[in-house]
């Protein structure tokens, strides 16, 4: 609050005398900052009271959630023991870990030679890959979904399981390749070099010089990458959705909501139960992710 | 240096290239190509994934075109989310991103908290407010009604549900308010104070010093908002499915786009036809209409060089 009480002050020099300008300039100052900071809590409030409704429906009565009210009473915490009894929510929970843990760990040691090369190496071609990387990252995974699915499951017999989303990971991933990328331009080929006189091959530099340097820009790929597969819905929806011992957490909230019809209740809190991971993985990580946003400004 | 050892090391050079390369080839040939290829080739045979596909000619394109039902309300949907929602969604990031530049006391809390919806998942978000807008005991619809104001039907009502998803997608609007928010702190602050000399309005200096420095991020984040709308699948397939009360999981018996077509958008009629309809060469014609819709917006990107691939270049 200290902040808020001195804030005006600043805009004359304490020592001057108090003229009428200068009070007419403070006062501006004043209402410019109590303007700014109102619109500033409605936007707040905008943004927050969805999830504040959400959370507050999740602690009502099945009964209750039906009404108009806006309060629990009494609190039902129970329903957060219900939603994790639910059968298969645990194993969608270990499904949804599987694929964004393993997916992530892939993407990132199959991506990070790809956006070394694409940053650091000069060779024909160059140009025409990262253009092609983009085309890759733009393209809706509807486009190529047909002749995929014919691969997985008739070629492979892999359908009903997780297996046909995580695979490709191993070979790189655009989104990955191109956010790495624009980080590893901003490292100075000098250091490089030196790796390079001190007698270091292409991968040694890699791992010992770019790796630790490049720590922040795989932070936030590998985030990206978590939330990419902790979100997704299309991918399961096409190889999984037969198998519900094979669904994730974003798949399965939906037919959750089927099952429990009318319990909005229950379904706020699985719902809740969702978007909470996510939102504590992100205050850990703060730093990285807005980095990597700013540094691609894209994820789809 | 004789020429022996040069060409050895050009090759050297090149296979190491190729090596570190290697897995972004493999997939690029395997996830891209393959399938790129194949989705041609199937739009144009009749297949339905058990009897072998069958040469059919442009059948597959006409029955698209001229009698798929749901094909022209998809694009029509679409037109209307790239005109509204990607329109809403800049205007609004940078309005906010213009809030939080200004913005002196917890800076730091009020970016969290614009921030924080953006990363909702996507299926929990669009659940979460078919409830908060369900139209009889939604929160929102009983503080429109108290406040003496309409109460629309939003995702059961075939007028308001794009309404509703772009409350949604406003909702989410954090990743281009950090985009919007770094390019203002990079407009030069002289260029202020040189306005402020010549005795410019807040307006006059937003629109003859602001703007012009971060017009190429406004051209960015509406070409990247066409494309992403191109691809725009979850949101309004679940909150369809939900607002319509039909089960969700494997049993699939919904009409898309509920209500009256109205949510559909491209990718759900490639679901729509492979999936349900089992006619695989006809959502291959409409995943190749898709895929030629974004790469033209991805080339207008990559022309305009509004900042996407800029740095290095």
């Amino acid at each position: 609050m200290a902040q808020v009480l001195d804030h005006p002050k600043a805009a004359g020099p304490v020592s001057d005398p108090v003229t009428p300008a200068h009070r007419v300039a403070r006062r501006k100052a004043l209402l410019h900052w109590i303007a700014v900071h109102s619109l500033g809590v409605a936007a707040a409030l905008f943004f927050v009271l969805p999830f504040v409704f959400l959370v507050l429906t999740s602690l009502m009565s099945d009964q209750q959630a039906l009404t108009r009210d806006l309060w629990p009473h009494p609190f039902e915490w129970a329903n957060y023991k219900k939603v994790f009894d639910t059968p298969g929510f645990l194993t969608w929970w270990k499904n949804t870990l599987l694929y964004a843990g393993l997916g992530t760990v892939l993407t990132v040691v199959s991506s990070l030679p790809v956006a070394y090369a694409l940053a650091k190496f000069r060779f024909r071609g160059r140009h025409l890959s990262l253009m092609l990387v983009i085309s890759m990252m733009m393209l809706p995974p509807q486009v190529v979904v047909i002749p995929m699915y014919l691969f997985w499951a008739k070629q492979l017999d892999l359908s009903g399981t997780l297996w046909p989303l995580i695979i490709p990971m191993a070979f790189g991933d655009a989104f990955s390749i191109f956010l790495l990328r624009q980080f590893l331009l901003t490292i100075p080929d000098e250091y490089l070099d030196a790796a390079k006189v001190d007698g270091c091959g292409e991968l040694r530099t890699l791992l010992r010089v770019v790796v630790p340097m490049a720590r922040p820009g795989i932070a936030a790929v590998a985030l990206f990458q978590f939330f990419y597969a902790w979100n997704d819905y299309f991918g399961p929806q096409i190889y999984a959705s037969e198998n519900p011992g094979a669904w994730t957490l974003s798949y399965g909230l939906e037919s959750f909501k089927g099952a429990h019809h009318t319990d909005w209740n229950l379904t706020m809190a699985a719902t809740v139960l969702v978007m909470a991971p996510v939102i504590v993985v992100f205050f850990f990580a703060q730093k990285a992710f807005v980095e990597g946003v700013t540094l691609t400004g894209v994820k789809g | 240096m004789s020429t022996y050892t040069l060409r050895s090391k050009r090759r050297r050079s090149a296979l190491r290239t190729a090596a570190f390369m290697s897995p972004w080839l493999i997939g690029f040939c395997v996830f891209f190509a393959y399938p790129l290829i194949s989705t041609v080739y199937f739009s144009f045979t009749s297949y339905d994934g058990f009897a072998a596909p069958q040469f059919s000619g442009f059948k597959n394109w006409s029955f698209v075109f001229n009698d798929y039902p749901l094909f022209w309300p998809a694009l029509r949907n679409t037109l209307w989310l790239v005109i509204v929602m990607v329109a809403c969604r800049v205007v609004f990031g940078l309005g906010v991103g213009l809030l939080i530049t200004k913005i002196k006391t917890g800076t730091g809390v009020f970016r969290t908290l614009f921030y924080l919806p953006y990363l909702a998942p996507p299926v929990a978000a669009t659940l979460g407010f078919v409830f908060l807008l369900n139209p009889g005991t939604g929160p929102v619809n009983s503080i429109l009604g108290d406040l003496g104001m309409g109460t629309p039907g939003w995702f059961t009502d075939a007028t308001w549900s794009k309404p509703a998803l772009t409350g949604l997608a406003v909702w989410g609007v954090g990743d281009l308010m950090v985009i919007f928010m770094a390019a203002l702190l990079d407009v030069p602050k002289e260029q202020y104070e040189a306005a402020e000399l010549d005795g410019a309005t807040a307006y006059h200096r937003f629109r003859y010093v602001t703007l012009p420095n971060i017009s190429p991020i406004i051209m960015f984040a509406v070409v990247t908002g066409i494309i992403q709308t191109m691809q725009y699948y979850t949101q309004p397939l679940v909150a369809g499915k939900v607002a319509s009360g039909v089960m969700g999981g494997s049993g699939q018996q919904f009409e898309p786009g509920y209500p009256d077509k109205s949510t559909l958008t491209l990718p759900q009629l490639v679901y729509n036809l492979g999936f349900q309809r089992f006619d695989y060469g006809s959502a291959c014609v409409v995943a190749l209409v898709l895929f030629v819709l974004a790469m033209a917006f991805t080339a207008l990107l990559m022309r305009r060089r509004s900042g996407l691939i800029q740095a290095g270049e």
